[in-house]
């Protein structure tokens, strides 16, 4: 199926995500700041799926804002809400702020002016009916050894959170 | 004008063999989502009469007898109430988190129903990534009420989105890895590769020629059990329903809701029983298929009647029978509505119901005629079977409300994490290495 009023949906999700980005870090109460965090990865998710990538946005969804996101929401709701507004949002170090802007805003404007020589300038090639096949047999051949690693590292924190956080085992 | 109606009937040609969303037809999407969410409503309103009924003669009570004949016009009286209550807000309450919670559950509830294949071209679309999306939207029901029980600012719909939180959480996991072994059957074929789209693993059970329940004897059937288990627990059901427990927590992360607001929540719980009882049909049950797809008996003939129209149908004894299937269902029904109004008291202040119950039963046996007639026969088969199955699943549902006991919290966790999850891992290795033996013994 071809592809409808794409330039629309992307200035909308970006502009969800732009929005939601910007409430995790104004709004004092935690919980508002998680639920518009959750809010910017959903967009995100619709994003990959813009991009042909519908199993990408799919463990999108599944991890991020259906698992890691109901834990840090989980944790948040256990703290006390009056205390945290009270105290000051930011911790007002100007001079690392400005450093890191700078340096993200100047990496931003690398990428739109130089953008077509730094990336390859390529058509999709994966196929949407075959995207979650196509990244199966990359994961599981091409790139079966770095996706080995990634998943012996999961394991040890697994077992060090069990070790953490159980007092007698 | 004339481009309009080509479009619309461009669908309709016998040749399309794909949804309306594969084939990129929106009028027929959104005819095929107002059907969806029409048949939905009429199931949530059948169940709540239903589950009050069966609960009632389980424990040998008559339930709702008096709206109605025995009980019919029941939800319809629930609904009214509902939606002229009084809308309750706590004043401490978070106003926008506790307004938004309602919509997120029943959006999450209602969206799965996008990749829910009632037939081969009887979904609204097909996604190459169908499960993944009907698992991952139907966890995003579990922020709605995590959200309710924090926005409602009260003890008890804390304690109960906390619990809620942890259940689903814990839950998820077992039933992902039931899902995945059930994927890892998919592969089973000529080019080695499985798929996520709920059409082709019905499809795969097609051409395996078996449904996924029945596959490598008792792994399939103990992967089935997991996710059996871990789907009632998924939808905060009894005996998982710790979230709501009436008895400890009054009614959990929903207690401060009313009127409208709380006949939402009602609704997207029946509605994710749905859902996840047909991921449950689609994984393990064959989905549309009819019992023994395969077999199809001696080659039968009646004039003006069978063979059906369509060639690529097939057109043997036992297809005819199994076909007669959804229209006798109704005539069945029609006739349980016949006998009991010749049983009615024969009391005039009876007149009114046994009319009505006896009206009812000529609505179903016009539409049992009308499943008889052929043209439309031969196209709700699939959507038939794939509503009895997820039928069945409903029944257990109240089945299972009416006989176990709640569980303690301690004891979910230790079904979750200790015997479900351990389950699971044990099954989809095993199925692994079954299936990896299989595939390797037919290429040598």
């Amino acid at each position: 199926m071809t592809p409808v009023a794409t330039p629309f949906f992307f200035y909308l999700l970006s502009g969800i995500m732009l929005i939601g980005g910007i409430l995790v870090i104004t709004r004092k109460n935690a919980v508002h700041s998680a639920l518009a965090l959750i809010l910017t990865l959903l967009a995100q998710a619709a994003l990959y799926l813009m991009l042909y990538a519908p199993f990408v946005a799919g463990v999108q969804i599944i991890l991020y804002a259906g698992g890691i996101m109901v834990l840090f929401l989980f944790v948040i709701m256990l703290v006390s809400i009056e205390r945290t507004m009270k105290e000051r949002q930011f911790n007002k170090q100007w001079l690392v702020g400005i450093v890191a802007a700078g340096a993200l805003g100047g990496l931003f404007i690398a990428v739109y002016t130089r953008g077509k020589e730094i990336f390859p300038d390529r058509g999709i090639s994966l196929s949407e009916t075959q995207n979650t096949q196509n990244v199966g047999t990359l994961l599981y051949g091409q790139y079966m050894f770095p996706f080995e690693i990634a998943s012996l590292l999961l394991l040890v924190a697994i077992i060090g959170a069990v070790v953490m956080a159980k007092k007698r085992i | 004008m004339h481009d309009l109606i080509q479009y619309i009937s461009s669908y309709l040609d016998p040749s399309v063999k794909e949804t309306p969303g594969a084939a990129g037809n929106f009028f027929w999407a959104t005819v095929y989502i107002l059907l969806v969410f029409l048949g939905l409503s009429i199931a949530v309103i059948a169940m709540n009469w239903l589950e009050r009924k069966i609960l009632a003669h389980m424990q040998v009570r008559l339930g709702p007898m008096r709206v109605g004949p025995h009980g019919l016009l029941q939800p319809i009286a629930d609904a009214l109430k509902l939606l002229i209550k009084e809308d309750i807000m706590p004043s401490e309450a978070d106003g926008l988190v506790f307004w938004i919670a309602p919509l997120i559950v029943t959006l999450a509830a209602f969206t799965v129903f996008v990749v829910v294949p009632f037939g081969p071209t009887h979904a609204i679309t097909d996604m190459n990534i169908g499960i993944l999306f009907m698992l991952g939207v139907s966890s995003l029901s579990v922020l709605g009420i995590v959200m309710a029980g924090w926005a409602s600012n009260s003890h008890y719909p804390l304690i109960g989105a906390l619990r809620s939180s942890a259940q689903m959480v814990s839950y998820e996991v077992a039933m992902g890895l039931a899902v995945v072994s059930a994927i890892l059957m998919t592969s089973l074929n000529a080019e080695g590769t499985g798929t996520l789209s709920m059409i082709g693993i019905v499809q795969a059970q097609q051409v395996q020629g078996t449904w996924f329940v029945f596959k490598f004897f008792p792994l399939g059937l103990i992967a089935f059990f997991i996710f059996a288990v871990a789907m009632v627990a998924e939808t905060n059901r009894a005996p998982f329903d710790l979230p709501e427990a009436e008895s400890e927590l009054t009614a959990g992360f929903h207690t401060e809701y009313s009127g409208f607001r709380w006949s939402l929540f009602f609704l997207a719980e029946y509605s994710a029983m749905i859902a996840v009882s047909s991921i449950a049909v689609t994984l393990w049950l064959g989905g549309w298929l009819r019992p023994f797809p395969n077999l199809h008996g001696p080659e039968i003939a009646i004039a003006h009647y069978w063979p059906p129209a369509d060639p690529s149908l097939s057109r043997g004894a036992l297809d005819f029978a199994f076909s007669l299937c959804p229209g006798a269902t109704f005539l069945f029904l029609a006739g349980m509505c016949f006998f009991n109004a010749v049983r009615m008291p024969k009391h005039p202040y009876f007149r009114i119901q046994t009319a009505g119950l006896a009206g009812f039963g000529l609505l179903l046996a016009f539409i049992g005629l009308v499943l008889l007639a052929p043209p439309i026969r031969d196209h709700i088969q699939d959507i038939f079977w794939f509503s009895a199955k997820v039928a069945a699943f409903m029944y257990l549902y109240i089945w299972y409300r009416g006989t176990f006991p709640r569980y303690r919290f301690d004891q979910l966790m230790k079904v979750g994490w200790k015997i479900l999850l351990p389950m699971g891992l044990g099954v989809l290795i095993l199925t692994a290495c079954i299936g990896l033996w299989v595939t390797m013994h037919h290429a040598s």
